[in-house]
């Protein structure tokens, strides 16, 4: 995803933005919604930006701090954009006891990146994750929102490269 | 909706149910291993077949074995096939009529499942959770209609607290002492929340019965609703759980339409309503302060306790805080009385617990067994122990929880037991560890979990688990001293002592119970 400013892409930017202006309504500006609404921005977005968060942060009456300091705490928002596609391995206990880490060794050498950043050619984003809840089949790793199971390094680094080649 | 409709929704169930049915796991393990396409080759094989009015194919949830998932089970013939893929479809429908299944057969008396009692599970792996109407035909919202009609809210307290039943969530506090407590409080607007944030690593219960069997939660925080006062509930759930989100908002809006949940709820003055809330990745957000702070839109930053969120909980309010299995008890103790429910388990712990039984061990998945059972029964005898291996240590409670080396397997399992030991019951997770995995290095990677999740309000936890995390290291790289194993140990009281929630007064167990039961790989690495 390119990084677009709202001012820059206004067409597209404006249909995004409305995703956000429904789930503040819904909320009727309350506060409470701030979680929900980022996620939804989150979602069309794909990453929360600052004027995104500005924006947000307007729509709730609320202090950008505020919102930065909420935007931050949760691991699940990025302020930064990702990649086309994301690989989050589970490094829960029973996925680190089955190896999980010698998949994200493997992958951390093949694709030349540190968990948490995305690979140079902006394809994939390598992320990990405290248990998904598929324990039973670990070691786990979700490609693009669908989990796999039962992988080792090898197996994995052939689903990214499925994945590069759709 | 009276009780007669419900009769006949349960009725008409039963008589739509086609005389065969073949249940195929849907839920997140079987999923990850394409059960969705077994799923449907099997319906297009009953079609071709012509077997249209006889067999029926019904997405359920876990039914527990999910490490040889998919798994199909063919009832009433009891014939259970595991780790199924699409192209066995058609042969496991031409076993029905005497042909032989290309699918691996699996044992439905094996120990794994003959030495379960379910309660909370019980049909999980049944029922197709997306239709109510399955939910009716077992039985389902009666507890909630007996609730209503034939008992008070005091009455409803009463049983529970008689039960016995204690959180499932970790605490292991009481729980009708809980809703007494919330009971009691003055106020018209009162809360439930149900705690599904099931942040620990390893362990994915919570996640099975929400996905498997949502309805029976509901039931379970609308009855909860009723004994304390409250008419409206939140569940919490965590984002990475999209699918177990999917089905309950489905349960909701059902459990709406069919008049169970909503306003006036079985034509009874009393109303019941029920939001979700997602989380967005902290573990946490499961401390019971810290969740009301996310619900609120904040960060989840815990704060001190008294008072309790009995007393002032969300918006203010007193608000009841329970477990998702905790909720999912409630039916059956309603139904089948609290005298039956205590007659399970032990003194101190009664009825069943979930395990999620993970790591090295041969039979993966979750089992539901009563309170007081050996490890050595639920890890050698169901678990199948380790393959080609020994048991090294079984860890249980997550990270707060600690590490219990083979010697202590005779050791029950119930809430007081596991705390003499160092460790902890915890939310239900269990791992298996073998010879391979260094305790030093397991010690080391809850640390790094602790000092990730750490909100960093409290300086003991949020600087101590840096610390701590740096001796271990140090220690792995082998350029520690006797020295730094006093400091270590000195450094984990302290933050036991004085952390504020219960992240940090737990985040030193892991690693006390590994330098209690596995010392030697500490001193090993001495330089
Ligand atoms: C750091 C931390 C994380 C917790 N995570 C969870 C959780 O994921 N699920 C849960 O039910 N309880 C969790 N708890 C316990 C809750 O604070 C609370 O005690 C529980 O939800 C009460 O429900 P119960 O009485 O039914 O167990 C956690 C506690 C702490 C200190
Ligand atoms: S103990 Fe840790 S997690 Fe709990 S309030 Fe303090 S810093 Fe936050
Ligand atoms: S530990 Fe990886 S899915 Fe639970
Ligand atoms: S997920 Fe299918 S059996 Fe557990």
């Amino acid at each position: 995803m390119v990084a677009t400013t709202p001012a820059k892409k206004e067409a597209k930017v404006d249909k995004r933005f409305k995703v956000i202006d429904v789930t503040l309504k819904r909320h009727n500006g309350n506060p409470e919604g701030l979680i929900e609404v980022l996620h939804k921005a989150q979602e069309s977005f794909g990453y929360l930006e600052e004027d995104v968060l500005t924006y947000i942060a307007r729509g709730l009456k609320l202090p950008l701090s505020q919102v930065y300091g909420v935007a931050t705490f949760y691991h699940l928002f990025s302020l930064k954009p990702g990649g086309v596609h994301t690989c989050i391995v589970c490094m829960g206990t029973a996925c680190y006891v089955k190896g999980a880490g010698k998949i994200i060794a493997n992958l951390e050498e093949k694709l030349g990146v540190k968990v948490g950043e995305t690979s140079a050619d902006g394809q994939v984003s390598l992320l990990s994750a405290r248990c998904i809840g598929a324990c039973g089949i670990a070691p786990a790793v979700v490609f693009d929102g669908t989990v796999a199971g039962k992988l080792d390094p090898q197996s994995t680094w052939a689903k990214i490269e499925e994945l590069k080649g759709e | 909706m009276d009780l007669t409709k419900l009769q006949a929704i349960a009725e008409q169930e039963k008589q739509r149910q086609k005389e065969i049915r073949l249940h195929c796991c849907t839920s997140t393990g079987c999923q990850a291993a394409e059960s969705l396409q077994v799923k449907d080759n099997l319906k297009k094989a009953i079609e071709k077949k012509g077997l249209g009015d006889r067999a029926e194919v019904i997405g359920v949830g876990c039914m527990g074995f999910c490490g040889r998932g998919p798994l199909v089970q063919v009832e009433p013939q009891r014939k259970l096939y595991e780790e199924v893929t699409p192209a066995d479809a058609e042969s496991i429908i031409d076993a029905l009529a005497g042909g032989t299944a290309t699918a691996v057969e699996g044992d439905p008396d094996h120990p794994f499942f003959a030495r379960q009692m379910r309660i909370v599970r019980q049909h999980s792996g049944e029922i197709d959770p997306e239709r109510i109407e399955e939910y009716i035909a077992v039985g389902g919202y009666q507890a909630l209609y007996k609730a209503l009609y034939e008992m008070t809210p005091a009455t409803v307290v009463e049983e529970i607290t008689k039960s016995g039943l204690r959180g499932r969530g970790g605490g292991g506090y009481p729980t009708g002492l809980k809703w007494a407590t919330v009971a009691k409080m003055p106020g018209n607007q009162k809360y439930i929340i149900c705690n599904a944030d099931e942040g620990d690593p390893g362990a994915f219960m919570d996640r099975s019965v929400l996905e498997s069997d949502p309805h029976l939660v509901l039931e379970g925080m609308a009855i909860a609703g009723y004994a304390v006062g409250a008419n409206h509930g939140y569940i919490y759930v965590r984002a990475e759980y999209p699918l177990a989100i999917k089905r309950l908002q489905r349960a909701i809006q059902q459990a709406k339409q069919n008049g169970v949940l909503g306003a006036q709820i079985f034509e009874s003055p009393f109303d019941f309503k029920i939001d979700i809330r997602i989380g967005a990745g902290a573990f946490v957000c499961g401390e019971e302060t810290a969740l009301i702070h996310s619900i609120e839109g904040g960060r989840g930053n815990p704060r001190p306790r008294p008072p309790y969120p009995a007393q002032t909980g969300l918006r203010g309010c007193p608000t009841l805080i329970n477990n998702v299995e905790s909720f999912a008890n409630i039916k059956a103790i309603i139904t089948k009385g609290a005298d039956w429910y205590a007659s399970i388990g032990t003194d101190n712990s009664k009825g069943t617990k979930i395990f999620a039984l993970t790591g090295k061990i041969q039979n993966n998945g979750l089992i539901e067994v009563p309170m007081g059972i050996t490890l050595r029964e639920i890890v050698i005898e169901m678990g199948g122990g380790v393959p080609d291996g020994e048991v090294k240590a079984v860890q249980t409670g997550g990270p707060s929880g600690g590490c219990i080396p083979a010697s202590l397997l005779d050791t029950p399992v119930d809430y007081d037991s596991l705390i003499k030991i160092g460790s902890m019951m915890g939310s239900g997770g269990m791992v298996v560890m073998d010879q391979d995995t260094s305790m030093v290095e397991v010690a080391q990677f809850y640390m790094e979990f602790c000092r990730e999740e750490t909100c960093g309000k409290c300086i003991p936890c949020r600087t101590g688990t840096v610390q701590l995390h740096n001796l271990l290291t140090k220690l792995l790289d082998k350029r520690a001293t006797t020295q730094d194993l006093e400091l270590m140990e000195s450094l984990c009281q302290m933050v036991k002592e004085t952390s504020l929630c219960g992240l940090g007064q737990t985040a030193p167990n892991p690693v006390l119970s590994t330098w209690r039961y596995f010392r030697e790989e500490y001193l090993a690495l001495i330089k």
